[in-house]
């Protein structure tokens, strides 16, 4: 074998991924890079936070009450002289937990949901798809208290609630995307290679229906947001001591005139939050377009 | 004097990456009662050169940089928009390759017939209806009484190109431009679409600019032929002169891309691979209709190393049966033996098993390809399924099937939209004999390609068809095709086997009436004899 061959293979078996070119696209992608920064940032300091907050969550001054910004209390305190930056911090973990947890369950199995009862279509596709017509008929307020009422309230039956939700919007959309390529021919040439109809979904039918999932995706993860802080705003979500980016923003809103920063920094935490997920969300649409590269 | 006279016409497209000369230095004529078709493959300029006429090329992007182009003495180059809108339409007319994407599919044609009289012309309705019923009958609609009040969506593909054949008529043109018009039809059809146009064209006593990829076609009719290529006009000559006397190489080569000669018999035992015995794929409808019969009641065998010719037009089931022994469609009834072991009776490993054994080569090498996937994923994908090649060896496994099917290795990371149509298509026949089948089903694998690629594609298909000792089911509407590479044929109709036999006996001694006229509809045909 020449060297030639040899260098010929070693380029072919360095894989050619859609993952690994998409990631290769993405860098190049100066926003979306900023945006998986931030967020990865963000993260990582919700993981550390009851290490390096600096101060203690239950930690009141009632004395010291509301400040603004200052060299002890950066973001300021609220009202019973909690620092507001230890709050948004212990916030952080709960709304970005609700906001990814519920998006990836809903993900899930929205993409699981839509992708089978596309492909695989007739009766089945049509009782897969009436039940999800059930589930969006039923009023998201009764089934949420309904919940709540069976298996009283927690954390986690809050991000299933609310990816039990979600999910049926994505697997709408889902079921619209496979649907249309099922008809092309390159499926029916996987089919005839012999593909396990699990295998053909995964790595041909999916991969093609990512751009309208993943721009969903980046707008339910802030919709799953606010979604936690209306339910905790009427008392069905979390309670304070604990708190969550919704919660202060609300409590923040309701003082706003007087104790403006209450509103501002959790504000800006939680719009820093969503400017990156689009970034990013955009740029990943992008990058896995192939067809859109230029090289 | 000339109709329209063309001279050193220039448009190029000016984008990021560049500009780009799609038409550079082109001259032509037409003339009263003359047919000018112009050929060449797609990107050669020939329809961007028409469309910059007539102001229907978007500019920016696209820039006239010179030229002439006198109608009737006025420089329609240099005309104003609305003078030229008033020509448009009026003195030239065009009509386009799929009628049904330019008529509108929420009005009845009668009114889109009557509407340019009524609105432009302030022709009374009664008089307008009348006009345009005439036209109807002149175009060969039958019955144009009751059916003026039908949609678009009521008509076959042909008599849709007749309606808009009309709706160009209607100004009473002097040229008339068509592009591509009977690309999208039937080979029956396309024969009858050729023989109006130069029927009107005799009686209307207008000039005509036909645009086609496909000498063949315009054999018949065209007066002048012009061949383009790159943008510019390689050679024109009357049809005498470019068929029997063509100078270009270019010309040369389209020309011996038209197949016209019949494969050799070939020897040896015959031994069946394939017996296909009543044969039913129904398509069921709603309830209480009839079902679809696209397939009924087919026999037929193959033997092995043979390649099989199916011919027939569109909705003949003629893809369908390809699709039936494949298992890619259900089979209603009947028997699909596959040396010995009944294919509509497998499933799940047992399928598979027999999947690797066969393949098929698609139409449209745009949509057959997943565009998410570079041509290492597309071929290694079978390689790796059926436990061909290891992790280790595929690498090896995919450029060997490159060099096999005539692709440059440095393309293995590339995706498909980076490809042309005819690359493209030499994946996919990649794809198809990674698995190394016994069978094959090419269900039409060179109608969208251009002529020249076309015969690039054939050959490569008989050259790997030996080397890999392949038994294939060719399915074309393109007998000209078949014959070429068909060792038999079957003329299917309406779903049923209406005639079989070797192509030189199909073509020299057809049995049946429905035979007779598709030989008769071949483009070209006078080249053949």
């Amino acid at each position: 074998m020449n060297t030639q061959t040899i260098n010929d293979i070693a380029q072919a078996e360095q894989g050619t991924s859609l993952w690994k070119d998409a990631w290769l696209r993405l860098r190049k992608n100066h926003l979306a890079v900023f945006g998986l920064v931030t967020l990865v940032l963000f993260i990582v300091i919700a993981l550390l936070t009851p290490w390096i907050a600096p101060y203690s969550y239950q930690a009141q001054n009632l004395e010291l009450g509301a400040s603004p910004p200052s060299a002890a209390h950066w973001l300021g305190t609220d009202i019973f002289g909690r620092d507001l930056m230890t709050q948004i911090m212990y916030g952080g973990r709960i709304s970005l937990a609700v906001g990814f947890v519920a998006t990836t369950v809903a993900l899930l199995i929205g993409v699981t949901w839509g992708a089978v009862a596309g492909y695989v279509g007739g009766r089945a596709d049509a009782v897969m798809m009436r039940l999800v017509d059930i589930l969006y008929a039923l009023p998201f307020m009764i089934f949420i208290v309904l919940l709540t009422v069976v298996f009283g309230r927690n954390m986690l039956l809050l991000f299933l609630a609310i990816g039990a939700v979600e999910w049926l919007t994505m697997a709408r959309i889902m079921r619209g995307q496979v649907q249309s390529l099922r008809q092309q021919e390159f499926v029916e040439a996987a089919i005839s290679l012999g593909l396990s109809p699990a295998t053909l979904i995964r790595r041909h039918l999916v991969p093609n229906a990512l751009g309208p999932i993943i721009v969903y995706t980046t707008l339910t993860i802030p919709n799953v947001m606010l979604l936690e802080a209306f339910l905790s705003f009427l008392g069905l979500g979390i309670q304070p001591p604990q708190t969550s980016w919704g919660l202060l923003i609300s409590y923040g809103a309701e003082t706003m005139e007087e104790y403006p920063w209450l509103l501002i920094f959790p504000g800006l935490a939680l719009t820093l939050t969503l400017f990156s997920l689009n970034f990013l969300g955009d740029g990943l649409r992008d990058a896995l377009d192939v067809r859109g590269a230029k090289d | 004097m000339a109709l329209l006279d063309v001279q050193d016409l220039a448009v190029s497209f000016v984008t990021r990456n560049g500009t780009n000369k799609a038409v550079d230095g082109v001259s032509f004529s037409v003339e009263l009662g003359k047919i000018t078709a112009i050929i060449g493959e797609s990107g050669s300029g020939k329809s961007v050169a028409c469309y910059s006429l007539l102001g229907l090329v978007p500019m920016p992007p696209g820039r006239i940089d010179g030229g002439r182009a006198l109608f009737e003495g006025r420089d329609l180059l240099q005309l104003e928009e609305s003078e030229l809108r008033k020509i448009r339409g009026r003195d030239i007319a065009m009509i386009f390759q799929d009628p049904m994407t330019c008529l509108n599919p929420y009005m009845t044609i009668g009114k889109q017939l009557m509407e340019p009289l009524v609105y432009h012309h302030h022709v009374k309705k009664e008089q307008a209806r009348a006009r345009a019923l005439e036209l109807l009958a002149e175009v060969g609609i039958r019955d144009p009484e009751s059916t003026i009040d039908d949609f678009p969506h009521q008509f076959s593909g042909g008599m849709r190109q007749r309606v808009m054949i009309a709706m160009a008529l209607i100004n009473e043109p002097k040229l008339l431009i068509a592009d591509e018009p009977t690309t999208a039809l039937d080979v029956t059809i396309q024969a009858q679409i050729l023989k109006l146009i130069a029927e009107l064209q005799e009686k209307r006593d207008i000039g005509v600019i036909f645009i086609s990829h496909d000498l063949a076609v315009v054999a018949d009719i065209a007066d002048q032929i012009v061949v383009m290529k790159q943008g510019q006009i390689v050679e024109t000559g009357n049809r005498e002169s470019i068929f029997h006397n063509a100078q270009h190489p270019y010309t040369k080569k389209l020309l011996a891309a038209i197949p016209t000669d019949s494969k050799q018999a070939r020897g040896g035992v015959a031994e069946p691979l394939i017996q296909v015995r009543d044969l039913c794929t129904w398509f069921s409808q709603d309830k209480g209709k009839e079902p679809v019969k696209a397939v009924n009641k087919v026999s037929f065998d193959i033997n092995r190393g043979e390649v099989l010719g199916l011919v027939g037009e569109s909705g003949s089931g003629k893809s369908t049966i390809g699709r039936s022994i494949l298992r890619l469609v259900p089979v209603t009834s009947g028997e699909v033996l596959f040396d010995g072991t009944d294919l509509t009776a497998l499933e799940g490993r047992d399928l598979k098993a027999m999947r690797r054994r066969m393949q098929m080569i698609f139409q449209d090498p745009f949509a057959s390809l997943n565009p998410r996937m570079t041509v290492y994923d597309t071929l290694a994908e079978p390689l790796l399924l059926h436990g061909i090649e290891n992790r280790a060896t595929v690498g090896k496994g995919v450029l060997k099937l490159m060099d096999d099917v005539g692709l440059a290795r440095a393309f293995v990371r590339k995706y498909p939209h980076e490809f042309s149509g005819g690359q493209r298509q030499r994946i996919a026949i990649g794809r198809a004999l990674a698995t190394r089948p016994e069978f094959i089903v090419a269900d039409e694998p060179v109608s969208a390609l251009d002529v020249t690629i076309q015969a690039q594609i054939l050959d490569l298909m008989q050259q790997l068809g030996r080397e890999y000792g392949l038994t294939m089911l060719f399915v074309s509407h393109d007998l000209a095709v078949v014959r070429h590479l068909a060792d038999r044929i079957l003329v299917l109709y309406k779903g049923e086997v209406v005639e079989q036999g070797s192509g030189d006996d199909l073509f020299e001694h057809p049995q049946q009436p429905y035979t007779r006229q598709l030989l008769t509809s071949i483009p070209g045909r006078s080249l053949l004899a």
